[in-house]
This record gives C-alpha cells, structure tokens and sequence, in this order.
C-alpha cells in the first residue's frame, strides 16, 4: 500500500486522478460521421505516388529508379541523415517515374516523388524474421528494426519514431497518445476499437526497447468503445504495468506536452522534450505500426485515414496503401458530392488546405475534410482586434495570443519569440473564439516560418564570415610564403661596394646611351 | 572645513583609483558597435557599398562616417537593424529594393578553365583549377556577384534560388496570396 501511495504521488494518473488543462475548447466532435463503421481496406489505384520526404529531416534518398521492378515491402529509399526515414514499396510493380510531384503541404508546392504503377499481384519481397520473442532480444535490435520499417510518428508530426525512441536522458515512463482531440478524426478510434492487442503489443515493444516499466494510455472519455476494448485486451493480456487514463473531453487535450501535463501534472519546460521530465509519447498508431514491425517484418506501408466531412458520400476509415492519391481514394469511397475543392488535411482545427487533389496520402497524413458551406462557413473579412482576451483564456500553452498576433502582425518578430511564440502549438482556439475573425494561426505560422529564415540567414551569414575570414588569412599565407621564395638579395654594405654598384649604374647609362647613338646614325639608312 | 576636504579628497583618490582599475580590467578590445553591425550585415563580401567586405563597411558604420543604407543585398531589413543599432532615424533610410537571393552557375561548356573567378570569390565558394572547369559550391554561395566581371568569357549567370518546402514561408496573413487558414473557418462560434 506504501509503494502504492508513494506512486499516486508521483503518477496522479495510476490513482485514476487527472490534471486539469489551462484553457482548451468544448468542441461538437462530429465523430460520429465516421467511427460507426470498420476500418475498410482500399483498393490499389492505377498510380502510387510517394514523396521522399514523409518526416520532418532530411528527404530520403532513393535506391530505385525508373523502370525497375519492385515487390511489397522493398526498401525504395533509404534514410539520409539523423533526422530521416526510409520508405518501403506499398504493393509490387514497376517505378514510372522520380519526378516533382504536388505533396500534402499548406505551400502547394511539388517535392521530389517515386511513383510506382502497380502490377495487382501483391508479390512481397523478403522481410526481416518476424521477431515474436521480442522480450529477450536487445532494445538496439528492435530500434534498428523501427528504424529499417520508416515509422514516423502517425499523429501528424511525422517524427521519426527510431529517433523518439532513442532518447538521450533516461526515461521511465512510456505515454501512449489516443486522445485524438480534434473533430471528425476517428482512425485512432477505430484502431483502439478493432486492434487494441496490436496497440498493447505495440506498447510493450515500445516499454522494452526504452527500458521503461511504466505505460500511459490517455484516451478522451468520448471513446467509451474503444475504452472498453482497450480495458478487455488489457485484463486478457494480464499486463499490470500499462494503465489506461481517461480524460475528460476537451481539445487539444491530445497534444504533446497537454497529455503529459493531464496524465503525470509535469510540465515539459518551454522548447524541451518530454524526455527532459524521463517521458516519450507516442500515438497509438504509431505502437501499432511498431508491433507491425517487429512481429510481422512489415514496414510502414499503409495507414488509416479518416474521410469525413458532410460533403464527403461515405465517410469511414479507410486502411490505405502510402502513396494512394487523394482524388483515387474519395472516388473509391464513393465521390465527393460536389467539386474536390477545399478538401483539407488533418483535421478543421490544425489542418490546412489541399491546392490539388493528385496529392497523395502520406505517413502523418490522418484525416481527409470535406466541410460543407454550413460545417465551415466563410468567416468574413477579419475585423480590428477589440482587446477582450477570450484567446488567452482558451490558450492550453497560457501564452498571450494578442500581443503575439500585434508583434508579427507589425513583424516585430523579435518580440514575438520573446513572448514564446515557440511553444504555440498551433492548435487553433484562440481563433476559434476570436469574435473579430482574425486567422490568429495564420498570424503564428507565418512569424514563425519569418523566425526561421532570419535564423536560416545568419547561420549562413556566420558562415560567409568564417570562410571570409579563412579566406584572407590563406591570401596572407600564400603571399608571406611567395616573399620567403623570392632569393634574397644581399643588401650593399660598406663604401667599396657602393661605388661599385655606381661604376656598375654608370657603365649601363653609357652602354644604353651608345646604342641609341648607333641606332641614330643607322636610322637615316632606311 | 579640513575634515571634509580630507574626506572628498579621500574619496576621490579611492574612486579614482576604482575608476582607473576598471578602465584597464574591463577593457574591451576592438570596437563593440562594429562588431554588433557586423553581426547586422549579410556577410556576402559583395564590396556593393564601396566598402572592401563587411567588416570594413562595419567599422565605418561605428565611426559614424557612412550612411546605413549601403548594403545592397541585406536590402531594407538590414538597413533598418543598423538604423536602430546606430540610433540614426529609420525614416531617412531612403528605399533600397530586397532583391531574390540568387547564386552564381557556371555554363560548363563555356568555362575556359581561367581561374579568374576563383581570386575573385571572397568565400572561396568556387572550385576548379587551371585549365579545369570550375563549379560553384550551391551551399556556400553568396550572391556577391564578385565573380561576374573577371570572367573573360561570361560563362557566368545568377540562378535565383529556388526554396524548398523547408524554407518555405506562409504569406503574409490578409494578403490575396495567403488563402486561409483552416483552423479560423471552423464552424464553432458560440
């Protein structure tokens, strides 16, 4: 009872109690439009197209080209850098093309693709052994194997999850993120509801590979299915040191540092990891991906994804190959009911506006929005800001949303990093409740993308310096070195020598002054 | 009367002595302010200001004897930081254009192998050697532009640099260009 008490101090959580959240918004969830139905598979579309760059990190780097054959599973780009992640062919078939394609980003802009044509035949390549006794291999193992199968974090972040799972302070506890707090997005839902023992597997390879005894499931209480699947596979499974925590409902309850805070009540410090407070959240997808990989030698292949939205004909989650084009999976989920604009990626809150609809479905890439005119009306011309601080009582990070909108709006981004526009999450409530209209977010990203190149530039500057500096100092080199080549003249000393060099001086002046002279006296000649 | 001049000139000779201790412990080499303006410029070395590099412009920008708005690519931001950095008036900036960060490429079937550009380069970003082609390292270019006049067969032109989806920018928000962004159109207001 002891060691019960004293961990209810430390874990608030494990004695069932939650932290409470600064701020956050009652949102209508709109779940309903998609989780009623199981997670369908998706058929193969004429074309996958897959960006090289699905993670945050450096785009990877590719190991086919066009015209080659490839099979399911086959690595077809290779990580590049710390910070990157493989990717693996999602069916077999042959490579088009390696060509810039639109991606999923809020610029519109195209990124280097592969894109294979599928051959329907399914053929996998060979797959590392599965690895079902997991428990007893080393942790740098099973890293390894995450890191060979691409996984990313699923939530949207896209972090590559080998990384994450490699933290450079020591941990002790593992958090598992299945909040999914934003509106219509129901893939965790459904994942929770169909696969909880892939979850849990996945959350004890996890457990093993960080050395941690301890895991936190957060979960919002509008799940109750998912609750109850969660908790039978648990009890079934007779694993007492993963608990599941339900949270009360409230977005953006499902972000980062907020579960940590409602679960544990730590705060990760401002522009820290949570591995500073000995934590490492993932989603839950993403500890089922895990278990994909290390039970069946699968890597990252294909996702779940929401589609909903009232414009949407058949809302549902669909099981979808990476690389499926957007407009190939609406079609397959019966057409979108009017024209594929203002199709938006994630979810309403966080999301951003598709520019095509050729775009493909990537690792982070959750959910797919239809909104209809009454679901997102148009807010009208954004009016002045009246002062009325709605936004910083909704703000989850309790930062000062109205002057950090006054500072980048006057581009005063230096004061705008002053007041810690680092730590906006960019969860979008303070727009939310913004009586003026004003695209608060918009505001953010773009000061903090401003933030980014002004760095971007004097590290470049710093080093344009430095190569300078470098390159005068060598100048200096080389000519210091030219003069210690040239032979040495030895300087005249004394008188003899002196009127030496004088009889030598007269005698050029004479010789030259000779010559001109026969040179005249010839000239006439001519 | 003598006590108090006793204890002013006491004083004195003890503050003094403080002052003059100072003066020598905490002596700052070099010129603070032309450090800080050169931490300002871009360090591209261009010489656009008439100056032989930044730190030459830097240094004449501390002794007050030139005007801010020199540095050609560092364009109005940069004009405005040394305004502020010198306490000179932002209004009498005049206009300076911010011109696309662009890099220098080398037509490789016209390079003649010359190495007149690379003596040119303040960065050494070009390599190449006699009678070899050059090439411009892409990553440590400037822009200066430096190496555009001693090429004697023009080989030489300047690409604008194309961003990635890393240095990607959003719009100004309330611009035509910057759309919307799609946590504001929710359609939740109570």
């Amino acid at each position: 009872m002891a060691a019960w008490n004293a961990l209810a101090q430390f874990f608030p959580a494990a004695a069932g109690r939650t932290w409470q959240l600064h701020g956050g918004l009652h949102l209508p969830d709109h779940k309903a439009l998609a989780n009623l139905a199981s997670i369908q598979p998706a058929g193969w579309p004429p074309t996958l197209v897959l960006p090289l760059s699905q993670h945050i990190g450096e785009a990877a780097r590719p190991l086919v080209k066009p015209g080659d054959k490839v099979r399911k599973g086959q690595m077809i780009a290779k990580a590049e850098g710390w910070l990157s992640a493989p990717l693996h062919a999602p069916t077999s078939g042959r490579v088009s093309a390696l060509e810039d394609r639109p991606v999923p980003h809020p610029s519109g802009q195209s990124a280097v693709c592969l894109v294979i044509e599928p051959d329907g035949l399914d053929q996998w390549a060979d797959l590392p052994p599965p690895l079902a006794d997991f428990a007893k291999r080393p942790a740098a193992e099973l890293l390894a194997r995450i890191a060979w199968a691409g996984l990313v974090g699923q939530g949207g972040a896209t972090f590559p999850a080998a990384v994450k799972l490699a933290p450079r302070t020591p941990v002790h506890t593992l958090i598992l993120n299945g909040a999914e707090c934003e509106p219509y997005i129901s893939c965790d839902d459904r994942l929770m509801r169909e696969r909880p023992g892939r979850v849990l597997a996945g959350a004890a390879i996890l457990r093993h590979i960080l050395g941690v005894e301890r895991c936190l499931i957060g979960i919002e209480d509008n799940k109750p299915e998912a609750i109850a699947a969660l908790r039978q596979a648990l009890r079934e499974s007779g694993d007492d040191a993963t608990r599941l925590v339900v949270v009360p409902t409230l977005y953006p309850s499902g972000g980062e540092k907020q579960l940590i805070w409602l679960l544990t009540g730590q705060k990760v410090p401002s522009g820290g990891l949570p591995a500073q407070v000995g934590m490492v959240c993932q989603n839950v997808a993403t500890a089922s991906a895990a278990a994909d990989a290390v039970l069946d030698g699968r890597p990252m292949i294909s996702r779940i994804v929401t589609l909903a939205g009232a414009r949407m004909a058949r809302p549902g989650n669909w099981e979808v190959p990476i690389g499926i084009p957007v407009a190939e999976l609406i079609a397959q989920a019966g057409g979108d009911r009017s024209p594929a604009e203002g199709l938006i990626a994630g979810g309403p809150m966080m999301g951003f506006y598709l520019h095509s609809d050729t775009i493909p479905i990537t690792k982070g890439l959750n959910c797919l929005l239809a909104l209809s005119a009454q679901e997102a009306p148009d807010p009208g011309p954004a009016l002045a800001c009246i002062r009325c601080g709605r936004c910083a009582e909704v703000c989850p990070v309790r930062l000062l949303p109205q002057q950090l909108y006054w500072y980048a709006r006057a581009k005063e981004f230096d004061k705008t990093r002053e007041y810690h526009l680092a730590d906006c999450i960019e969860c979008g409530c303070c727009a939310q409740v913004c009586p003026s209209h004003i695209p608060l977010v918009h505001y953010y990203r773009f000061a903090k993308t401003e933030l980014a190149a002004r760095d971007r530039e004097k590290r470049e500057a710093e080093q344009a310096r430095i190569r300078y500096e470098a390159h005068l100092a060598r100048q200096e080199r080389e000519r210091q070195a030219k003069q210690r080549q040239r032979p040495a003249t030895p300087a005249p000393t004394g008188e003899a020598e002196a009127a030496a060099k004088r009889v030598a001086i007269e005698a050029a002046l004479k010789r030259v002054a000779d010559r001109k002279a026969t040179e005249r006296t010839h000239e006439p000649q001519k | 009367m003598l006590l108090t001049i006793a204890a002013v000139t006491l004083l004195t000779l003890i503050l003094g002595t403080l002052l003059g201790f100072a003066a020598l412990r905490f002596r700052v080499e070099g010129n603070p302010i032309a450090d800080q303006a050169e931490k300002i410029l871009p360090q591209t070395q261009c010489g656009q200001c008439g100056f032989a590099g930044c730190r030459p412009y830097a240094e004449a920008l501390a002794q007050g004897e030139t005007p801010v708005n020199l540095c050609v690519p560092g364009g109005p931001t940069v004009a405005v930081a040394l305004a502020e950095l010198l306490g000179q008036d932002p209004k009498t900036i005049g206009r300076l254009e911010e011109k696309p960060k662009a890099v220098a490429y080398i037509i490789e079937t016209e390079c003649i192998g010359c190495t007149l550009c690379l003596q040119a380069c303040p960065v050494d970003a070009i390599l190449g050697a006699a009678k070899q082609l050059h090439v411009v390292l892409k990553g440590v270019c400037t822009g200066c532009e430096l190496c555009l006049p001693p090429c004697p067969v023009d080989c030489i032109r300047m690409v604008p640099t194309a961003g990635t989806l890393r240095t990607w920018r959003w719009p100004v928000p309330g611009t035509a260009a910057s759309g919307s962004s799609p946590s504001s159109l929710f359609a939740n207001r109570s």
